[in-house]
């Protein structure tokens, strides 16, 4: 059984905005999902709608069995959220802050807990000062550490690493690794491509509040996987000769660029048969580079897809 | 909000608690100001009243002035710091955004209220306790039915919070949190019969004071302490207990609704 569960989920606001329309959707137990899209996709709503903050127009959600209208304590209960807009009481102090969380959720004073989720996101020494003391890092840090507070199940990230320097990000990562080994399911939305092929294990595309892809990263990248190799060729040719056909070869640049497509995984890639072919056929040329399609080609490409359509 | 059965079954009072001592915090973080304010407004109000006005104005019904203005004093911290609180303490989380922790907590309106205007309705009646105690300085305290007025003092504190956590959840910005209280409740206030028995009015404007619904919270408690009273004090006690109804109402309805507090 999934960990959440959303079914024909639609959100459409006072002011008449269709923000979600018609979400399914299903986290795994102890996964990492990145949920992305560009601004305005919804990613927000549904991520609100989930931990109760919004309400749905229709549609349900359940949460490790639990649905987040009918029995609301116990799905709120499993779930941390760190939101995307940075809110905090400015006169709290850390460590009042997280245990006042920890007690929103039901759960009995932990010193002991609060202690070692402070000294994990390198708080501890804070934990007396006042929240509006600290940098914005800082701040996103004592958020999570609120959301961590009661012991989730599962831990929503909106953008947490929005606005956050090289090495706290490196740090959050290390941090979602750690939580998901102890078998904690992480979904985190982000604008960083490069965060959700570092981290996810399943990635959901969302445009305009729709979700227009869902796929394990890893298949995603054998997608990805494919590489191309452009030539330069020291004099034009019309023709790719025969002896060569079976490359698949594309003569681009008005016949001064031979590309070849070819896939790194493969257990031959066939570009020293390539080369050796062209060197006999007397084509030769003066420069090549290679180029790898990332998760953020498929992304643009994706959504100027959609838009196109739209 | 729907309730299923785990919701109802037993209550999140870790939850009730840490707001509760969220929102006391503010009021000890700030503790000589939250004690000192009520001791310099009281002093004002003896010497100004007690005894520039006083000296004129003997007794009435034979209690003497100075004593004859502590409960209508009284009242009124009570009335403006139980909205003012309450309002202020849900106001301002929605206004700086951490009611979304609030919103996506195990915790059922029921418990939401019970922090909120509990901890309102505890600081008002501090600074009520306050107000008392200074008086004492003042003048020859008498209570003849302290049950009474202790029961009173509660109902008035509870009842008041709650409207302004009404006030608190309806208010957009920080002018209309001050709207009710400036233009409604201070000037009922101020003629509610904080300074004067009602009878000592005209017939007309007795009249009138008698729409005005401070006056029996004032006549009631003014008959706690010397058994007087400018109303019937079981009207008094009626008509407070019907504001608490509609305040309860309102409250009730506002959850349900996810008025102001969801999108
Ligand atoms: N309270 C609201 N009332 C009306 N419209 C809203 C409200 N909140 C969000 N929207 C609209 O719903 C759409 C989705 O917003 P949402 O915040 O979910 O986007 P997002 O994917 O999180 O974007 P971003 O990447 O910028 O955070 C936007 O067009 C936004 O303007
Ligand atoms: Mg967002």
């Amino acid at each position: 059984m999934p960990i959440i569960s959303i079914s024909k989920l639609s959100k459409t606001y006072k002011s008449g905005f269709t923000a979600l329309s018609n979400i399914d959707l299903a986290i795994e137990r102890g996964e990492i999902f990145a949920l992305l899209g560009p601004n305005g996709a919804g990613k927000s709503t549904l991520i609100n709608i989930v931990c109760g903050i919004v309400t749905p127009s229709s549609g349900t959600v359940m949460v490790d069995g639990h649905d987040i209208a009918a029995d609301y304590r116990a799905a709120r209960r499993a779930i941390g959220l760190v939101p995307q807009e940075l809110t905090t009481d400015a006169f709290e102090t850390v460590l009042n802050t997280v245990s006042f969380s920890r007690g929103l959720f039901g759960l009995q004073p932990d010193p002991g807990h609060i202690e070692k989720i402070l000294r994990a996101l390198s708080l501890w020494d804070k934990r007396d000062s006042r929240l509006m003391t600290l940098s914005g890092g800082m701040k996103r840090r004592v958020l999570i550490a609120k959301a961590l507070s009661h012991e989730p199940r599962v831990l929503f990230l909106d953008e947490p690493t929005a606005g956050v320097d090289v090495e706290l990000r490196q740090d959050m990562w290390g941090l979602v690794r750690d939580l998901r080994q102890q078998g904690v399911t992480v979904i985190l939305t982000t604008h960083y491509i490069e965060e959700a092929e570092e981290m996810a294990d399943r990635i959901g595309v969302i445009r305009r509040g729709q979700i227009i892809l869902v796929e394990e990263k890893a298949a995603l990248m054998r997608k990805l996987g494919r590489k191309q190799l452009t030539l330069q060729l020291q004099a034009p040719i019309t023709e790719i000769p025969p002896e060569l056909s079976d490359y698949g070869l594309v003569l681009a640049g008005d016949g001064r660029e031979l590309v070849y497509t070819y896939d790194t995984r493969a257990e031959r890639t066939g570009i020293t048969g390539l080369l050796t072919g062209l060197a006999a056929a007397g084509i030769r040329f003066n420069d090549l580079h290679t180029e790898q399609s990332s998760l953020e080609d498929i992304f643009v490409g994706l959504v100027r897809e959609g838009e196109a359509r739209a | 909000m729907t309730t299923g059965t785990s919701a109802t079954m037993n209550m999140n009072w870790p939850a009730v608690r840490a707001i509760y001592r969220f929102e006391m915090g503010r009021f000890w973080r700030t503790a000589g100001q939250s004690i000192l304010a009520p001791v310099i407004s009281t002093t004002l109000y003896f010497v100004v009243f007690g005894a520039a006005i006083g000296s004129r104005v003997s007794a009435v019904d034979d209690v003497p002035y100075g004593l004859f203005i502590v409960p209508g004093l009284i009242m009124l911290s009570l009335l403006t710091q139980s909205i003012s609180n309450a309002s202020f303490g849900i106001y301002f989380p929605r206004f700086a955004g951490t009611i979304y922790e609030i919103l996506s907590a195990p915790i059922s309106p029921l418990e939401v209220v019970l922090g909120f205007v509990g901890a309102a309705a505890s600081k008002s009646i501090l600074i009520g306790l306050i107000i008392l105690a200074t008086s004492a300085l003042f003048v020859p305290l008498r209570i003849d039915h302290p049950i009474w007025m202790v029961g009173i003092l509660l109902l008035t504190a509870v009842t008041f919070s709650l409207f302004g956590f009404v006030i608190g959840l309806w208010a957009d910005g920080f002018e209309k949190l001050q709207l009710v209280p400036l233009l409604v409740v201070t000037p009922l206030t101020f003629l509610g019969g904080s300074f004067y028995a009602i009878n000592m009015l005209p017939p007309f404007w007795h009249a009138v004071s008698l729409v005005n619904p401070v006056v029996y919270l004032i006549s009631a408690f003014r008959w706690a302490f010397f058994g007087k009273a400018d109303v019937s004090i079981a009207i008094s006690l009626g008509m407070t207990a019907l504001f608490l109804v509609i305040c309860l109402g309102l409250v009730t309805y506002i959850f349900r609704t996810g008025y102001r507090l969801k999108s």
